[in-house]
């Protein structure tokens, strides 16, 4: 503890919760209040009501839900998969073209998002590959988007295994892909699932690309509040905003907790 | 020293005893029924990182259910030799064979060998006897062989009350006993050990090591690689020492034999911390002894490596083969001044300045130990004291 006397440390933790609800609070607090009000003219709403959830829950919302929720496990699950495979596949090169891969696979997280979506567009208007208006390329332009993070943090655990164990492995007769499966995807299990959430909660959010790919019958939730938004239906898109804050929530959750069980370290 | 000896050149004419010996445990050892016992050779085998050589043409055999310890200050190779054996060095030259099969180009997986590495490696998500099983499931053995077999090692180590555990609810020890399972539940032909005992402390390592010699008793067909630094380890357990140094084995031979008349100094000094005089032989003498000159005395000492008449050599006396003189005698006397004196509890250890060369003695607590400062005259028996030849100093690079 850095903080030793009794006054200091209710002044930092006084402090820190000020910033906290000032920072956090105050914007998610005005957005759940925005949700639940039939009217907003003073400092507080008035007349509060469920209607903006019950508009959700009906209709284009409740499907918008259901396509961000399936995109984001979708392009997630497909990242994590090429993700793992190009840690796994780049683990035993050499330095020098290690890390020249590596700069590759993280382009896609420096380049802005609206670029991604704009590239994709240009590159696939066009025979032989014709995607636009399907919801291939909305799923392409996740996977691009978040299989980079997927890597680092796969790469990450991997890198933090000790050589030890796959080599006693070996010793004991392993065959490589009895080692991946007993012994290297259990011990970097939780970096898997860390990188599972991370993408997941990275797709749900995605809107930059989504914007500009989108297919008619299926929009996103980020592209849902984004419409709303733009009609002036602020109400609404806050409900659908606390829709989507709260799924990602959920979801996050359910894979910590699977993450604690798997880090048995 | 610079130049590598092979493990032939320096044996011992003990390969009948190491022969009746493995004949004898196939049929003593349950565990084992069924693979033959195997040794390990290491032929001319160079292993080098990007240019730089860190084991040098090493040449050594390691006889069918023998412990050889390959021991060496840090950094001198002994590792790279275990892993080439394993398999996950490939070296630049040279073979290597496990009984009559060159494993040289043979995948880690497919060599059969027990691997014990210094920090354990248990798969931290496996209980105990998972890890024990892990060797035989990863082979495709049966159910029933595994059920049988892993309570059977678990046993051997005496772990058998703590299958059930996670690695991390284990101590060192037990970890170490666990892997040492493991290792054998796939009846490895060989075994490897990786300085075992250096993440353990004292008191353990010293129960520990009371434990393999035991182990290797139960098991008396199982070849042993075994790396340490440690000498009381390698002393203990091995039948044959190799001594590394700088990627080269610089001595190999029978452990007694190699404590007692090592053949160069940095065996002399690795093995036993001797006390190294310089003196200039002088005559043969009868029953393999020599005479030789420090100074302006006259002593006497075996000549085990035959150095011939005047060459300038080295007196390789251990600590423990000084003895202070009692009463008259005239041969095979030091006369020194007492630098300082050490009780140790279950020794004393003196510090002595023997014209000019710092000389250490250890012996029973004494009820009047000498000063410091005043004379002391020491004898030896010649027996006790050999001649090691002084090589010249290497050069750098070499
Ligand atoms: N993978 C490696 N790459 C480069 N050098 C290595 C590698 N492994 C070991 N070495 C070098 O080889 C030498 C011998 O190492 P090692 O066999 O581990 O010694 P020991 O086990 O006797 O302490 C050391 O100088 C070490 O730095
Ligand atoms: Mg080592």
């Amino acid at each position: 503890m850095l903080v030793w006397s009794k006054a200091g440390r209710v002044l930092a933790w006084v402090t820190a919760a000020l910033l906290f609800a000032l920072i956090y609070g105050v914007p998610i607090g005005v957005i759940a209040l925005a949700s639940f009000s039939g009217q907003w003219n003073d400092v507080l709403p008035s007349h509060l009501t469920l209607a903006h959830y019950i508009n959700a829950m009906r209709g284009d919302s409740a499907e918008q839900t259901q396509v961000s929720i399936i995109t984001g496990f979708a392009a997630s699950a497909a990242a994590l998969i090429c993700g793992s495979w190009a840690a796994l596949a780049l683990r035993n090169l050499m330095r020098l073209p290690r890390r020249v891969l590596d700069v590759i696979f993280f382009v896609p997280s420096a380049v802005p998002s609206v670029s991604v979506g704009l590239a994709l567009l240009v590159a696939f208007s066009q025979p032989p590959v014709l995607l636009n208006g399907t919801r291939a390329i909305v799923l392409i332009a996740h996977f691009v988007l978040i299989s980079a993070f997927t890597y680092g943090n796969v790469a990450a655990g991997l890198a933090r295994l000790p050589p030890e164990y796959e080599q006693v492995a070996e010793s004991l007769g392993a065959r490589p892909f009895y080692r991946l499966r007993r012994v290297i995807l259990p011990l970097v299990a939780p970096y898997l699932i860390a990188a599972f959430s991370l993408s997941f909660a990275l797709s749900m959010g995605e809107l930059g690309a989504t914007v500009m790919i989108y297919p008619p019958g299926w929009v996103t939730l980020p592209v849902g509040i984004f419409s709303l938004s733009d009609r002036g239906a602020i109400f609404d898109a806050s409900a659908l905003t606390m829709i989507l804050a709260l799924s990602t929530l959920l979801v996050l959750v359910g894979l910590s907790r699977i993450s604690s069980r798997a880090a048995v370290r | 020293m610079a130049t590598p000896v092979s493990s032939q050149a320096l044996r011992a004419d003990d390969a009948s005893v190491s022969e009746a010996r493995s004949a004898f445990s196939a049929a003593a050892a349950p565990l084992l029924a069924g693979g033959r016992v195997r040794g390990i050779g290491f032929k001319d085998v160079t292993v080098a990182y990007g240019g730089l050589v860190v084991l040098a043409s090493l040449t050594l055999d390691v006889r069918p259910g023998e412990i050889v310890a390959l021991i060496g200050p840090s950094g001198s190779g002994k590792t790279t030799a275990l892993r080439a054996v394993a398999g996950f060095v490939r070296p630049t030259r040279g073979r290597i064979t496990i009984g009559d099969r060159d494993v040289t180009d043979v995948a880690p997986y497919a060599r059969n060998i027990g691997m014990v590495v210094q920090n354990y490696a248990l798969f931290p998500h496996m209980r105990a006897e998972e890890n024990v099983a892990f060797g035989l499931r990863a082979r495709g053995v049966s159910h029933a062989v595994v059920r049988e077999r892993v309570p059977e090692c678990l046993r051997l180590v005496g772990m058998e009350a703590y299958a059930k555990r996670f690695p991390r609810e284990l101590s060192g020890g037990q970890q170490q006993r666990v892997a040492i399972a493991r290792a054998l539940a796939i009846r490895p032909q060989v075994l490897l050990l990786d300085e075992p005992l250096s993440a353990l402390d004292a008191q353990i390592r010293r129960s520990m090591l009371d434990e393999l010699a035991k182990l290797h008793r139960d098991l008396p067909s199982l070849t042993v690689l075994y790396v340490t630094h440690d000498q009381t380890e390698a002393l203990t357990l091995a039948d044959h020492i190799g001594i590394m140094r700088d990627g080269k084995l610089v001595a190999f031979g029978a452990s007694r034999t190699l404590y007692r008349h090592p053949p160069n100094r940095f065996s002399a000094e690795f093995l036993g911390r001797a006390n190294l005089l310089p003196v200039t032989s002088l005559e043969p003498k009868a029953g393999g002894l020599a005479q030789v000159r420090f100074g302006e005395a006259v002593l006497a000492a075996t000549n085990p490596h035959g150095l011939p008449q005047g060459s300038q050599c080295l007196l390789c006396v251990r600590p423990h083969d000084l003895r202070l003189r009692e009463g008259e005698g005239t041969h095979n006397i030091l006369a020194g001044i007492v630098e300082s004196v050490q009780w140790q509890g279950d020794l004393h250890a003196i510090a002595l300045n023997v014209q000019g060369h710092k000389l250490r003695l250890t012996c029973a607590p004494l009820g009047a130990p000498p000063e410091a400062g005043t004379p002391l005259a020491l004898a030896f028996d010649p027996h006790d004291v050999t001649l090691v030849p002084e090589t010249p100093p290497e050069k750098p690079g070499g």
